[in-house]
């Protein structure tokens, strides 16, 4: 999947779902099937035909946003293969029903609220008051020139220093981040990914301070460059650049930091992207199984690896797409750690993520329409069976969120947990005609999709020639004609539009954050051992030169000698060249 | 008829296509990110919308600084430079792009703008000429229309 194309596995494997549902399964008798097949026919003849020729439907065509044809009625015809096996129980393969035991019935999700703005110290301060309200995990957004690794003094950073994250650029702003919060009594998720290893360095650098020993620090950074081509497009070095760093991450991490979680494989970023449903499962999955095919290439066993892989999905609002989706991505991560790659250690094969809902569904009009867009995206979460959640706030259409507009998003994943009864069974959806039927398809059409990355010539090849990025352009533009042509509709936007002047207040972020940044990076540069931080840079050009080395001992060094993340990643530039997208349009 | 999209010769190597001479006068469009921002959905939706409302369209490409981006802007001699952030740091890109333009003897192109722009931003990016400020979700039409509006007004005098 990830260099060499052509494998025939994925096509055998598409082919067999279809197969599969056009055979009875075990669970159906022939007889009673016919007997609704019979029936369905008789309906939709007399009864549901009777009706609908009185007046035309409410919509010109019914199809799930990813284009899939619904029928207005699903029954056991539709899912006569089912064949319980290939379903199975909570913790149980291939998962489906979800990789608990218990599920939300031993513990809930994990609420988990992404934040981060202006200056290490309102970050610290915006944390600790998530913690206050009961949040049960830490998740940390970074500033563009953090993301794409330029300290808060670079020409390129002008502007946007603290914009939509926090800054850092030495181990001196992490230290203000999480001052106060223990590291070993927290789990901390950093959506970094083109320098992730030089803030999972950091990060084990405050835990340094801290006293808290490395393999004892929990938590995720994203690191998931495969789907920075395809989709968040925040990249530094070409794609064999970042994938080698990345590889670096899996071996230094699974011998040293045994609970990072140093891969978040993420289709969040690919459905906001504007693909579909099934683009972002069958992208996020592939992305997954080029992992796991690095990480043997490194002489790890997926044993020893995929544990410590996580995904990060995204839900919006096609309500069952969503919810069809998660529960078919444990499926086939399962199926095909075994089948594939040879796995049989069962905690290998389960697929955890973590779900957001969708800034993208956010409307700037009507934006307190927006917390029930949020609700129904979180609610298909955790009945897609999600490990931790964010919710958005309200107000993201219009700027980063105020506090009053986080606490709102946090109450309302503490309502669906709390209040509504859903987390006391187990996949409670399962068994629905239509979910299962959707699930199915989702399957298919996952696979079908794995084939046609093989055709491209493999993960790498697909992502240079842009075959991704263009299937996702072309879907976003359609999602868009549709809404302009009024097949879909937007509340608030399309449809019941309404004149408002400044319909909320939102978060003002002044330019104070830049000044004070600069300020402590020039007293960090200061008052630092300049020599040791030039030898330690030196140090991690030799290991980045030299294919085999592994880059991330040294990096911690120079992160504790106050080397900076724009000195780092500059290394790296002026050894690995940088990159340019191929043409999409 | 629909136009063509394709990318600057500068800065960013590939062109798909040759400038139209056609009888029919096209409008030039540049749609560009000015700074370090991959949220690049809502630029080749606009690209691909205004292409099919006939119009010539350059895509700047990723992460060019607001001096590439007033560069292509005159190289490729456009009529509007369409400006995309969803950063936050449209305050300090846009106008810099803008007061690039009229520094290199670009003062009368076209600038509009749109990504997530606070509303308490407006009133200072329309004063300097910056106008559209559409937010995601908008009306591809809208912005068709606006687009069109002025450079009738200010670059065909119509």
């Amino acid at each position: 999947m990830l260099r060499n194309g052509g494998e025939a596995y994925w096509r055998r494997k598409a082919n067999a779902v279809v197969e599969r549902r056009a055979e009875p399964g075990s669970l159906y008798d022939a007889v009673a099937l016919e007997s609704v097949r019979k029936g369905v026919k008789q309906w939709e003849e007399r009864v549901f035909g009777g009706q609908a020729k009185k007046g035309p439907e409410s919509r010109s065509d019914f199809q799930t946003a990813s284009g899939i044809p619904l029928k207005p009625l699903y029954t056991p015809s539709d899912v006569m293969d089912a064949d319980y096996s290939d379903q199975g129980y909570p913790g149980v393969f291939p998962y489906l029903r979800g990789v608990h035991p218990t599920m939300y019935r031993g513990k809930t999700w994990t609420m988990r609220m992404f934040s981060g703005f202006g200056t290490p110290e309102d970050t610290n301060k915006r944390l600790k008051l998530l913690l206050d309200h009961g949040e049960t995990g830490l998740s940390i957004a970074f500033d563009m020139p953090t993301l794409y690794g330029y300290d808060c003094d670079h020409e390129r950073a002008h502007g946007e220093v603290g914009r939509c994250g926090v800054n850092v650029s030495s181990l001196k702003d992490m230290e203000v981040i999480f001052g106060g919060i223990p590291l070993d009594k927290i789990s901390t998720s950093m959506t970094i990914n083109a320098p992730a290893t030089v803030l999972t360095c950091m990060y084990a650098g405050v835990a340094n301070r801290q006293g808290v020993p490395m393999e004892r620090l929990r938590g995720t950074v994203q690191a998931d460059m495969l789907k920075e081509y395809i989709a968040q497009k925040e990249w530094v070095y070409p794609p064999e650049a970042h994938l080698r760093l990345v590889r670096d991450l899996m071996v230094f991490c699974t011998k040293k930091m045994p609970l990072w979680n140093y891969i978040s494989i993420s289709g969040y970023h690919i459905r906001e992207a504007g693909s579909s449903a099934v683009q972002e499962l069958a992208f996020t999955l592939a992305d997954g199984f080029g992992y796991v095919e690095l990480g043997m290439e490194a002489g790890l066993k997926p044993e020893q690896f995929a544990p410590r892989l996580s995904f990060f999905f995204n839900s919006t609002m096609e309500f069952f797409e969503e919810i069809a989706k998660l529960r078919a991505a444990r499926k086939i991560w399962a199926t095909v750690l075994r089948e594939r790659y040879g796995v049989k250690d069962p905690r290998s094969l389960l697929m955890r993520f973590h779900t957001q809902t969708s800034g993208a569904s956010l409307a700037w009009q009507q934006p307190l329409n927006n917390i029930i867009r949020t609700t129904i995206e979180g609610l298909a979460a955790v009945l897609g069976g999600t490990q931790s959640l964010h919710t958005n706030s309200f107000d993201e259409a219009w700027a980063l969120p105020t506090e009053k507009a986080v606490q709102v998003a946090l109450r309302t994943q503490q309502v669906i947990a709390e209040e509504t009864g859903v987390p006391s069974v187990i996949d409670p959806l399962g068994g629905s005609y239509y979910v299962e039927w959707l699930t199915e398809q989702m399957e298919e059409e996952a696979y079908k999709y794995f084939d046609k990355i093989e055709s491209a010539g493999g993960l790498l090849k697909a992502i240079k020639s842009g075959y991704m990025q263009r299937e996702i352009a072309e879907n976003s533009y359609r999602l868009s004609r549709r809404v302009e042509e009024g097949k879909d509709n937007v509340v608030g936007v399309n449809k019941y539009a309404i004149e408002e002047k400044k319909p909320i207040d939102t978060l003002k972020i002044d330019f104070k954050a830049q000044t004070s940044q600069v300020k402590r990076l020039e007293r960090v540069k200061k008052e630092r051992n300049e020599a040791k931080v030039q030898a330690a840079l030196a140090k991690i050009g030799r290991a980045f030169e030299n294919e085999d080395a592994n880059s991330i001992e040294p990096m911690l060094k120079a992160v504790l000698e106050y080397a900076t993340l724009g000195e780092i990643v500059q290394v790296g530039r002026e050894i690995f060249g940088t990159w340019r997208e191929p043409v999409i349009l | 008829m629909p136009g063509k999209v394709f990318k600057p010769a500068k800065a960013h190597a590939v062109r798909l296509g040759k400038r139209t001479v056609s009888a029919e006068r096209k409008i030039r469009v540049l749609v560009a990110k000015p700074g370090l921002d991959g949220h690049d959905r809502g630029a080749f939706v606009l690209a691909r919308a205004l292409r099919d409302a006939g119009m010539e369209v350059i895509y700047s490409g990723l992460l060019p600084s607001p001096e590439q981006v007033a560069e292509m802007a005159l190289d490729e001699d456009v009529d509007v430079v369409a400006l995309s952030l969803l950063n936050g740091a449209h305050m300090t890109a846009f106008p810099r792009v803008k007061k690039l333009l009229e520094k290199m003897g670009g003062g009368d192109i076209v600038v509009v703008g749109g990504g997530i722009i606070p509303e308490d931003d407006k009133p200072k990016l329309l004063k300097i000429g910056i106008t559209g400020l559409y937010g995601p979700g908008s009306s591809l039409e809208e912005i068709v229309g606006h687009i069109k509006g002025r450079v009738r007004k200010e670059r065909w005098g119509e």
